[in-house]
């Protein structure tokens, strides 16, 4: 029990840690305007040279892993499910991170997954 | 502009479908090679080995690759807001597939817990994006 919710918390922690480091490297970069080839591939060699992009990257590697692990002794349904947690962990890290406006629509939709993982919690 | 619809709702579909079988597939595949009980270096590096020779795991990857083009190509023209709350579909779908697929017991308490998570994150979804107010 103990394992299993200390690898759902990794799963979604480096999972949103690892978005949020690699929107940081895109923000850096910048906006894309030109698609042709030769610009894309510049674009993605710069991605490369970010070192954001690697801690992103690294980051969303683990919580694959991790969660290759928790299915090898938890059920799907339950695992999965589990994960929309990332939505509550990215409104708190807009809210108090980033320091953006979370809307009170959204804050319900954040509650509504705090409930629902309760229950699958109690289902197992 | 009806064409564009179908094409919206096959593509979401697709996604749906290809994000939950993929899931579906890891979760089946790990089952197979068993429980990771040892995190000594040495078993971890030989599980490895076995998670990424085993077919049924990569089966898995290449169904989430599917949900992920799938996904980028919807975002190019559906909105956002659309996007998220048809793709928490996917849970429910995920929970569908493990008792069918799999043999899991999905309990009624299990059913709500993702019913309320699909709302949830429709509700996320639905959400404007954009936060920056415009004046």
């Amino acid at each position: 029990m103990l394992r299993t919710a200390l690898f759902v918390t990794f799963v979604v922690l480096a999972g949103t840690g690892g978005e949020m480091a690699v929107s940081v490297a895109m923000k850096r970069i910048g906006e894309v305007h030109d698609f042709r080839p030769r610009a894309i591939l510049e674009f993605v060699r710069g991605t490369f040279r970010q070192p954001w992009m690697w801690l992103g990257f690294a980051l969303m590697v683990l919580s694959f892993f991790a969660l290759l692990a928790l299915l090898s002794w938890e059920d799907v349904s339950f695992v999965v499910p589990a994960t929309a947690l990332s939505y509550v962990v990215g409104a708190l890290g807009a809210r108090f991170l980033l320091g953006e406006t979370v809307s009170r629509t959204r804050w319900a939709g954040v509650l509504l997954v705090c409930c629902g993982v309760a229950l699958l919690t109690l289902s197992r | 502009m009806p064409a564009r619809r179908t094409k919206t709702v096959v593509l979401l579909a697709l996604m749906i479908l290809c994000g939950a079988a993929g899931d579906v597939l890891l979760s089946k595949g790990m089952k197979e090679i068993g429980a990771v009980e040892d995190w000594s270096p040495a078993a971890l590096a030989a599980t490895y080995v076995r998670v990424f020779t085993h077919g049924t795991v990569w089966l898995g990857i290449a169904c989430l690759i599917g949900f992920f083009v799938c996904y980028l190509l919807v975002l190019t023209w559906a909105d956002f807001s659309y996007v998220l709350p048809a793709s928490s579909l996917s849970y429910a779908l995920v929970a569908l597939l493990g008792w069918l697929v799999l043999g899991e017991t999905v309990t009624m308490l299990r059913w709500c817990g993702v019913g309320l998570i699909c709302m949830g994150v429709g509700l996320v979804g639905i959400t404007p994006h954009s936060t920056t107010e415009q004046v």
